[in-house]
């Protein structure tokens, strides 16, 4: 009967982690299947957090350490979702394991890589630099084990890692299976993807060099990131002294995505921070449209930021970004809305603040999952025993998911309990 | 338990390349006299984790030591229930850290093994305390939006619950509305009614759910799972329903009761701004200036007309931000205003003939709420125009004018419009028991005379839980947060202060309805997560695998109550001598109060005072010597100096690094014990606080920082030079520069030169 015990927690972000975690210190079992190779999804891309300026990290350590402590708690990494069948109380979820190549023996010493000749662009960095075929995806990952990217293994690789791994843990037999899990109820948390700007062709991104996502700059300031940590720009490497934030960069947009994004304010309030604190010389702009920092973040963010002479907010929709064939610098080309007329400044660097679209707009998990028009879930015509989390109905924060993360565990527990219930 | 011990020593990960395993291994055999030390080319394979199981099975070994990578990995592999297994990190810390076969090396890998054979030595296994007669009631105090939907949650999952509401009603401010926005698609209609009749029925008439209306918590007494709460009801009471524990209270008019209460929703829910502060607006100057909750109840009433003289409004202007996002008001934005007046504006337009304009800094509709925003821009009678609003005249004409600087229409302008509506902001209802008691707390420090003229001068405000905490009877306030009783963190949201209460809705943040609805589902489930817990003898958030327990030996305690004035969460008060009593389903065990105790009496079974001081007295620190130790936060500190190693990079092989729970638990006689004995230098490393803190207990590291203080003393004493021990906050990010300020320190400590108590 362990079945009417279970949650199966699609995603291992940090909703997923948090609607797992918390299931399981309630008593119950949970299950979480994850695509990456590692737990903590977007957020362990995250150099900091707004408004606090922490590092995620510190939360994805504590739900970590709470997984090591309960034994409820079971997870599937590169495991994607196939097909749900079953109603609330039983179902049945056909999952794909993809794998690993490296088995539960490794120790994480890094002699695989070291001894690895191929190399792959690196995702996690959103391919600002390379790892080997044999990579740990970034050090505090958990779980803490390599991979192997088959698929960019030198097609004539004598396969060195295997004699370098002293632990047998690689193992190049392994295949893709998939397997069942029984559980009683569903939470879907598989997260958001970032907008691809380059299909916004006036921002300039794949064409300017020197214009970079909000979630590149992340990775780009991070201490693990390309660069260690360095800001400076993709086309030379130049210390970045003078950047502007491109706010709504496809949000609010219906040619692109018509709602607001939510997030995109306070992480480039965010980012100027990072930038700052690097450089004192430094300036920055944001162009923006509406500034939304709501609920408590007002005085402790957006005023702090303000406070800064050096950082710019300007309202202005940007019209056109440009590259100064020479120097690689970008022009940006604005309608200030406030002052009327344009403005054209040019930058060492670009950050266009790239909005949030829901993962199942272009992955449906299960063919009968009910979507709006723009991908989201549409939560309130899920078949019963199955909910949603933060990002897959709207774009939210870190907090907001946490946060209803939490209530759908409590809805999960429902009708976890109703169901046995029945069935006594 | 009598102990049978073993020590496993693994030669994997270039642990063998770097130490001499034979000398680590006399560290077990000889100098501590284990019976069983093995060593494996690979511990955590399945034959040397066999190994281990063998002895345990047939030596009955269940005190294990096990030297080998760090305790953040390969904690499956190494699981050995009911047995007392301590992980000593000499892979990470030592192998991948510090050069190979020096003799610093094989003395940093010979300390550690030594201090974690101690820790086995000394611990013991937890047994959990549970308590007596607990309740799996949940009391949920606000029946609101929130309080109702936090009630029906926990009932729904099978829990009494007890909800109280100080009005005659339930409902709360959406009793008050005429209409709310739709949820889901923000189309047509762009107003739905409330239904808050139909949820008022059904919280009233659920078996699981008892309601106390026109009532109060007098008084919250005791822990998680067993408050005793006391509540005062002046009801003028409807007849008993129908038999059963759920339905509405009967008791008799000014009746008090006392209920046995598990864990507790605050929901009680917010006021809107006083908007007789903003006079500049217009508000009691003119009577054709509302609020935004003035214009709900004038709009449920019928027709929307002008208090001055009864006519029906041809056009009005909305003034957003009326408090909010203002340093002389609230400093916040209070998130539901813009889409309040969204919604407000569809109630003008209801009459075709009439406009309404919406005057705002920024229109915040985030997420899919942008599509409510769209609906108005849509509308030709609805304009919406970002500016400054400087000030309300007298138009002369009977109408008004709203002066605005920045505008879109210009730099100075005057709207002329016949009603206005401001958009006043979110007061959470804890924000006033909070500033009398912070002012209370601040008069107290000026004397009895001054405590007391301060009670006598200051209007009492109506207390919210009325705990009868030694800390206060209320959630403390928190720095930045204007009275919201918010939990500080952005990854747990209801990483509570006082253990066992959940805030919910508008009390914890500025929220709308749809998200506090959400939050009182999050909310009622840690509190059902809380009582499950305490039934079990486990500590809830963080530590949420723990079943030790703080055990003071009080026959010592001097009631010098630092340990009750100094706990982050208020689960200590004491009796009339001042001696501290543990309501130990408030503790988080953290040892913060192990930390404070001068007197060293507080002790979990596997973490105490003497347990540390041991671990720390037998490091050896020789004439030639040089030796550090780091006390680091075991959240934090740890797994960024366990990073520093997975990056091989290399902390001075002088610094023996000691995890604590909570830099909190950080006991100064640690520090006395360690430099009177040679020790060369201590670093405390904890986390990032103050406003913003990063400390998951609170107030650990400020504390540790705050006795850190009193270090100067200590050192005074032994005639020692302060420089020697040093606090640092890190996060665990900081990876990358911790073993660069950890060597600078140890270069400083250099400079000073030897511990002159060296071989005393």
């Amino acid at each position: 009967m362990a079945e009417k015990k279970t949650v199966l927690v699609i995603g291992g972000g940090f909703s997923g982690l948090t609607a797992a975690v918390e299931a399981a210190e309630a008593g119950f079992d949970a299950v979480i299947v994850e695509k990456n190779p590692y737990l903590g999804g977007r957020v362990a891309q995250h150099n900091k957090y707004f408004w606090k300026l922490c590092p995620p990290t510190c939360g994805l350590e504590m739900n970590f350490k709470r997984i090591k402590n309960n034994g409820n708690v079971r997870f599937y990494t590169l495991a994607e979702v196939e097909d749900i069948k079953g109603e609330e109380g039983n179902f049945d979820v056909a999952v794909k394991v993809n794998p690993r190549y490296v088995n539960d023996k490794c120790v994480g010493c890094d002699a695989c890589a070291q001894a690895c000749p191929s190399y792959r662009d690196n995702e996690f960095n959103f391919g600002m630099d390379k790892t080997k075929a044999a990579y740990l995806p970034f050090e505090q990952a958990f779980p803490f084990q390599y991979v192997i990217d088959e698929k960019s293994c030198a097609p004539d690789c004598k396969k060195p890692c295997l004699d370098a791994c002293k632990y047998n843990a690689i193992d190049f037999n392994m295949k893709t299976e998939t397997i069942s899990i029984k559980a009683g109820a569903i939470v879907m948390a598989t997260g958001w993807n970032l907008y691809d700007v380059s299909k916004a062709d006036n921002l300039g991104f794949g064409v300017v060099k020197n214009v970079i996502t909000n979630m590149m700059m992340e990775r780009l300031s991070a201490p693990n990131g390309p660069t260690k940590g360095k800001i400076v720009r993709p086309s030379d490497g130049k210390e970045v002294k003078n950047i502007a934030f491109v706010q709504c960069a496809g949000s609010r947009d219906e040619n692109h995505l018509p709602y607001c994004s939510y997030i995109c304010c306070l992480a480039s309030l965010k980012q100027t921070t990072y930038v700052r604190e690097q450089y004192p010389d430094s300036k920055a702009q944001i162009f923006y449209i509406d500034l939304r920092t709501p609920g408590l973040y007002e005085h402790r963010f957006l005023w702090k930021v303000k406070d800064d002479t050096n950082v710019t907010l300007t309202k202005g929709k940007v019209a056109k970004i440009t590259e100064d064939p020479e120097t690689k610098d970008v022009i940006v080309e604005v309608e200030d809305i406030h002052a009327g007329g344009k403005i054209k400044a040019t930058f060492d660097m670009v950050v266009l603040a790239a909005g949030m679209v829901p993962s199942t707009r272009d992955s449906r998990i299960a063919a009968d999952i009910p979507l709006t028009e723009e991908g989201f879930v549409n939560a309130p015509t899920l078949k019963k025993g199955i909910y949603a989390v933060g990002t897959l109905k709207s774009p939210v924060d870190v907090a907001r998911s946490a946060q209803d993360a939490t209530g759908v565990v409590m809805k999960s527990i429902q009708s976890l309990k109703s169901q046995s219930l029945k069935r006594r | 338990m009598e102990k049978k011990f073993g020590v496993y020593i693994c030669k994997g990960c270039g642990i063998g390349e770097a130490i001499d395993i034979e000398k680590l291994s006399n560290v077990a055999t000889k100098d501590r006299k284990i019976p069983i030390c093995k060593i494996h080319d690979i511990m955590c394979s399945p034959e040397g984790v066999q190994l281990i199981k063998e002895d345990i099975a047939k030596e009955g070994v269940n005190t294990i030591t096990i030297a080998a990578c760090s305790p953040r990995v390969k904690y499956d592999v190494f699981d050995f229930p009911s047995t007392i297994t301590e992980r000593v990190n000499i892979r990470e810390f030592v192998a991948w850290m510090q050069e190979p076969n020096t003799e610093e090396t094989q003395s940093l890998a010979n300390d550690y093994l030594t201090m974690g054979i101690i820790r086995t030595q000394k611990g013991d296994l937890p047994e959990p305390n549970i308590l007596d007669n607990l309740s799996n009631t949940i009391l949920v105090i606000g029946g609101g939006i929130t309080g109702m939907t936090a009630a029906l949650e926990a009932a729904n999952a099978g829990y009494n619950v007890v909800l109280v509401e100080k009005e005659p009603q339930l409902g709360g401010f959406v009793n008050k509305l005429y209409k709310k926005i739709p949820t889901g698609e923000f189309k047509e209609p762009l107003i739905v009614d409330t239904d808050i009749d139909k949820m008022i029925k059904e919280v009233e008439s659920n078996p699981n759910i008892k309601v106390y209306k026109s009532a109060k918590v007098e008084k919250t007494d005791g822990q998680p799972g067993l408050y005793d709460v006391t509540i005062s009801s002046n009801p003028p009471s409807p007849p008993f329903p129908k038999g059963g524990q759920g339905g509405i209270n009967n008791s008799s008019p000014g009746s008090s009761e006392t209920l046995k209460i598990g864990a507790i929703v605050l929901a009680a829910g917010w006021k809107p701004y006083d908007a007789n502060k903003l006079q500049h607006l217009g508000y009691g100057r003119f009577k054709d200036v509302v609020t935004n909750i003035e214009f709900e109840e004038m709009a449920k009433r019928g027709k929307i007309v002008r208090p001055s003289d009864g006519k029906e409004v041809k056009k009005v202007a909305f003034i957003q931000c009326a408090g909010s996002r203002d340093p002389n008001h609230l400093p916040y934005c209070s998130s539901m205003c813009c889409v309040t007046s969204l919604k407000q504006a569809r109630y003008v337009r209801q009459n075709p003939e009439a406009t309404a304009m919406i005057l705002y800094k920024d229109i915040r509709t985030p997420g899919r709420l942008e599509y409510y925003y769209k609906e108005a821009q849509n509308d030709a009678g609805v304009m919406l125009t970002k500016g400054d609003v400087t000030g309300v005249i007298d138009a002369g004409n009977g109408n008004l004018f709203v002066e605005m600087d920045n505008s879109l229409l210009g730099e100075k302008v005057k709207v002329e419009t016949d009603l206005i509506v401001l958009a006043v902001g979110v007061v959470p209802a804890t924000r006033e028991p909070q500033e009398y008691l912070d002012g209370l707390t601040k008069a107290a420090a000026g004397g009895d005379d001054a405590k007391k003229a301060y009670i006598e001068s200051t209007p009492k405000p109506e207390f919210i839980l009325n705990l009868s905490y030694r800390q206060g009877p209320e959630i403390p306030s928190l720095e930045g947060a204007y009275g919201f009783a918010d939990s500080n963190f952005i990854c747990f949201q209801y990483e509570t202060r006082r253990t066992g209460i959940y805030a919910a809705g508008c009390v914890r943040q500025p929220m709308n309805m749809a998200e506090a609805q959400e939050d009182a589902a999050g909310a009622a489930f840690k509190a059902i997560q809380c009582v499950d817990h305490v039934s079990r003898g486990i500590a809830v958030h963080p530590r949420t695998w723990d079943l030790t327990f703080p055990d003071p030996l009080l026959i010592k305690c001097t009631a010098c109550k630092r340990c009750t004035e100094e706990c982050p969460f208020g689960a200590i008060d004491e009796d009339e001598k001042g001696i501290p009593y543990y309501k130990i389903n408030r503790c988080r065990r953290c040892g913060t109060c192990m930390g404070a105790c001068p007197e060293r009496i507080v002790s979990f079974k596997d973490y105490s005072v003497d347990i540390i001081g041991s671990m720390i007295k037998s490091i050896e620190s020789e004439e030639d010597e040089f030796r550090i130790i780091a006390l680091a936060c075991e959240n934090d500190a740890y797994p960024a100096l366990d990073t520093a190693g997975i990056n091989r990079r290399q902390i001075d092989p002088s610094v023996r690094i000691i995890p604590l729970r909570c830099l909190g638990g950080m006991n100064l006689v640690w520090v006395a014990d360690a430099l009177s004995k040679g020790i060369d230098g201590m670093l405390l490393l904890g986390c990032k606080f103050g406003e913003n803190y990063q400390c998951h207990f609170v107030k650990g590291s400020e504390l540790a920082d705050y006795r850190f203080g009193k270090v100067g003393e200590t050192l005074n004493r032994l005639q020692l030079e302060a420089e020697r021990v040093q606090m640092m906050q890190v996060a665990i990010s900081e990876y990358d520069k911790l073993p660069d300020m950890i060597n600078e320190f140890v270069e400083k400590v250099k400079e000073i030169g030897p511990n002159p108590f060296k071989g005393f």
